[in-house]
């Protein structure tokens, strides 16, 4: 019961980030040159044209009446039509986002499934070459940027092996897109039972995964290897060895667990920078995820795009800071008792 | 009879960057079935790497380079793991750091007895519950799904003994098991392990550095001093006639209840007679320090996000008392009773909720704390904290920590008269003058306490507000350091005011005695009074409390 309260308290605590973000992007892209106005009355309008669409878009009205209508739009899921396709903004983000989402996701878990037991690795065994392997890991990969490690990764892997598919999208032209469900094309194939399909989009997502993944691995290994050291060397785990509890128990049971709520949060701030280095990344791969999405926006001045994605990155940290501090409250039961 | 356990010419050398360090000597004991052994000595002294050894959890850059450790006959070497548990059991200091703090205490017990294949998996809580209730923790059905930091800390050492007893064992190793607790939970403690071993007909190894502890609780006693065994008796026979002289040593450093500040160093004072002149104090009201109806209320964290605030705690309820010039009070009581919460708001380092602090004819706490920093009363109060290292800035050299008063309060500017004074001070507080160029993690505990009251005498106050100078330093230096402390005020006619909670501590430095509990004053006497005839309840437990090792005493039982 305490802990829904405290659950409930955190969500209710992501609410004023979320309206400082709406007020920021709404500012923003009034304090951005150009008139809009002029924009949509075409090239052939005089003054009396222009302060019409003034009016009818509500231009003319004072800053605080113009942001309660944008609020109206935005509970209405209005984002505003895009000047360069002409399609409203929300559309055209609803139909990218599970393509960036669906490769974050992938570099995490590839990031994951290498840094977690490399730092457990390196933290029971201290100066050994696994230890040193790790150190090499985390310097590279905090090191290269992503654009390197994905150009890198092309060059060998699909031009001089020619292992990978050409680097071009999420699905090799010979294949159509599965039905969509979740607008993840590897669940989406399984769900329609198509092996076929979804083989090719794995093999699509391998190297942009990996490049990803190369960059969220350096801080997910350095603080395992920290906490679990911290960890076995805390009184607890010396308790449970003094009497008796086996080896991998008190690796996993007693050191791990206690070592996974600071990699959590660390995972939590990873996630937050790969949607950051995502942008790039869709670049060099021709992914059409929203980071080349706003892009192609920010290069077209298409303030309706720009806005949209914004909004769109806020809402997803404030979301995924929310999960991982809900995540932390229910398996920490010292959260919010502490300090 | 054969005995349990046996440690024969063992020797341990750690690896270091400076090459191997030699931890222990050639030790031998042994611990007899049922026999309750303790092993004393000061830091250093290597009488926890014995005992890590024993069980098999010493740190992988220590090794042993002669001898070894027989249980029940047989090398233990290679099935540590087996016995660990089962045949031998630790229980630690810091109780609620040794315990698992995101698992509730109940399924830590429960691990243990499922490893042992002493429960399954239907019985285990039921198993934990039972143990509790062994522990004497009350509502053990509750208690069981508790998570450490809801527990205090004397009921985090009753689950880690429940953890330690849940296989009955044949050895517990008890390595400082109540450093740290109250002198009333630390007897409460002692108490059970002492019964519930006994019940069982167990043998004890008990680590301790208090010889009251020793004298209390065991059969036997081993002295152990850099590494060596220097002498192994009998109780009653150790402390009637010590024959090491190390051994002498330790027993007189010991404050009892009715030694004297000079027997503390059997009779030699080891620091060289002060060179200081005694001061001339400008004439001022004899009435020092007048506190007046002090409260301290310190707003309660929790209840839930939608709920009402919790009425705030009183840490401090009311209390006031008067102190003479060159006088020097005790404060007394356990964790929390508000002691160190009184000292601080009177050295002016936190503010009251309400009442006044007259010192030295002025009301000093409706100055805010932060202003009163750069007052020139500032001066005129200084403090002595508990913990001499953490207190000193690691970046600072000794000098340096010194002459930061003379140039923050008392407004020096000179390089050279500043460096004149702070060799004064060292020389005052006995210390060498070539030390003075060092960084605190190049000096010795005693020496950084010295460090620690050469800044606090810099500005030549008035009050002295001593917290707990003395608690972590080993007993031969706390003789020396209280000795000095005496030396000084005597010399340079200030008045104390002695925060601890060792009531034979303090009678050796303090005229007169206050006793708290629960934020307010609950006895008030000269110090022979409160330790040899308390009236109140509270100051009765807490006296009965205290260990003690009176040769007399032990010769007649």
């Amino acid at each position: 019961m305490e802990k829904l309260s405290r659950i409930g308290g955190r969500i209710l605590q992501a609410i004023p980030p979320v309206f400082g973000v709406i007020v920021i992007t709404f500012l923003l892209t009034r304090a951005l040159p150009g008139d809009p106005a002029v924009f949509f009355a075409g090239l052939m309008a005089d003054d009396g044209t222009i302060a019409q669409v003034r009016a009818e878009l509500g231009l003319d009205q004072p800053l605080p009446v113009q942001f309660v209508y944008y609020l109206g739009d935005l509970l209405q899921g209005d984002l505003g039509n895009s000047l360069t396709t002409g399609q409203p903004v929300l559309n055209e983000l609803a139909a990218r986002l599970p393509a960036s989402l669906e490769l974050t996701f992938a570099g995490l878990f590839f990031a994951m499934a290498v840094a977690i037991p490399l730092g457990v690795l390196a933290a029971t065994r201290p100066g050994s070459w696994i230890d040193h392997l790790c150190r090499v890991l985390v310097t590279a990969g905090v090191s290269l940027p992503t654009f390197f490690t994905g150009l890198f990764l092309i060059y060998v892997f699909y031009y001089l092996l020619g292992w990978a598919p050409s680097p071009l999208g999420r699905l090799d032209f010979l294949y159509l897109s599965p039905p969509p469900v979740t607008g993840f094309y590897t669940i989406d194939a399984l769900l329609a039972g198509d092996w076929e399909v979804f083989w090719a989009a794995l093999r699509q997502m391998v190297l942009p995964a990996v490049t990803l993944g190369l960059f969220a691995l350096a801080p997910i290994a350095r603080m395992t290897r920290a906490a679990m050291l911290s960890a076995l060397s805390g009184d607890y785990v010396r308790t449970a060895r003094a009497n008796g509890l086996g080896g991998a128990r008190v690796l996993w049971i007693y050191a791990f667990r206690n070592a996974a709520l600071p990699v959590l949060t660390t995972l939590g701030m990873v996630f937050s920078f790969l949607l950051g280095a995502n942008v790039l990344v869709e670049k060099v791969f021709s992914w059409p995820g929203i980071g080349s999405y706003a892009i192609g926006a920010l290069v077209a001045s298409d303030y309706a795009a720009v806005q949209g994605f914004v909004l769109c990155m806020a809402l997803l940290f404030v979301v995924v800071n929310l999960v991982i501090d809900v995540v932390l409250t229910l398996i920490d039961p010292r959260v919010g008792l502490e300090s | 009879m054969a005995p349990l356990l046996k440690v024969e010419t063992l020797s341990i050398a750690f690896k270091t960057r400076k090459g191997d360090v030699q931890a222990l000597h050639e030790v031998s004991f042994e611990v007899a079935p049922g026999e309750v052994v303790g092993v004393v000595g000061e830091s250093g002294s290597g009488k926890s790497v014995s005992a890590y050894t024993v069980i098999g959890l010493l740190d992988q850059a220590g090794r042993i380079t002669h001898g070894g450790v027989e249980y029940d006959g047989k090398p233990v070497e290679g099935r540590q793991r087996e016995l660990r548990g089962r045949e031998i059991s630790m229980i630690f200091q810091n109780p609620r750091a040794a315990l698992n703090p995101i698992m509730p205490v109940g399924q830590q017990i429960g691990d243990v007895l499922k490893r042992h294949a002493l429960a399954g998996r239907t019985d285990a809580r039921a198993k934990a519950i039972e143990l509790l209730k062994q522990v004497k923790i009350n509502d053990p059905e509750e208690r069981v799904d508790s998570y450490p930091f809801e527990l205090s800390g004397g009921m985090c050492q009753r689950v880690m003994i429940a953890l330690a007893l849940a296989c009955s064992p044949k050895l517990l190793i008890a390595d400082e098991p109540t450093t740290g607790l109250d002198v009333t939970t630390q007897k409460a403690t002692m108490d059970l392990v002492r019964d519930l071993t006994k019940a069982r007909g167990m043998s004890v190894v008990l680590i301790t550095h208090d010889l009251g502890m020793a004298a209390e609780y065991c059969d036997r006693i081993v002295v152990m001093e850099k590494g060596h065994v220097v002498e192994t008796a009998p109780v009653v026979q150790l402390f009637t006639s010590p024959q090491h002289p190390y051994t002498q040593k330790l027993i007189a450093a010991s404050p009892g209840p009715r030694s004297e500040l000079a027997d503390l160093t059997g009779g030699l004072p080891e620091a060289p007679p002060s060179i200081a002149p005694p001061r001339k104090r400008e004439p001022g009201p004899e009435r020092l320090l007048e506190v007046v109806d002090l409260v301290k209320e310190f707003p309660k964290r929790g209840g839930s996000f939608f709920g009402r605030k919790p009425a705030p705690f009183r840490a401090v309820d009311g209390i006031g008392f008067q102190m003479m010039r060159g006088e020097s009070l005790g404060l007394v009581g356990e964790s929390g009773c508000g002691k160190s919460t009184t000292s601080s708001i009177i050295a002016r380092l936190q503010d009251a909720t309400s009442g006044s602090v007259v010192f030295d004819g002025q009301d000093i706490v409706q100055h805010p704390a932060a202003r009163f920093a750069r007052m020139p009363e500032r001066g005129r109060i200084q403090m002595v904290f508990q913990d001499a290292h953490d207190s000193l800035d690691p970046r600072w050299s000794a000098a340096e920590a010194i002459a930061q008063p003379l140039r923050r309060i008392s407004g020096m500017r000179d390089g050279g008269e500043i460096a004149r004074k702070v060799a004064e001070l060292a020389e005052m507080v006995g210390l060498p003058a070539n030390l003075l160029s060092r960084y605190p993690h190049q000096l010795s505990g005693g020496q950084k306490a010295r460090v620690g009251i050469a800044r606090a005498i810099a500005t030549d106050p008035l009050l002295l507000i001593l917290d707990e100078p003395t608690s972590a330093l080993d007993v031969s230096v706390q003789a020396v350091v209280l000795q000095l402390l005496d030396r000084l005020r005597r010399e340079l006619g200030m008045s104390y005011i002695f925060v601890s909670h060792d009531l034979n501590v303090v009678r050796l430095l303090c005229e007169r005695v206050i006793v708290m509990n629960r934020g307010r004053i609950v006895e008030t006497g000269t110090a022979e009074e409160v330790l040899h005839a308390p009236k109140d309840a509270y100051t009765q437990k807490l006296v009965s409390a205290i260990p003690h090792f009176e040769p007399e005493r032990l010769r007649a039982s």
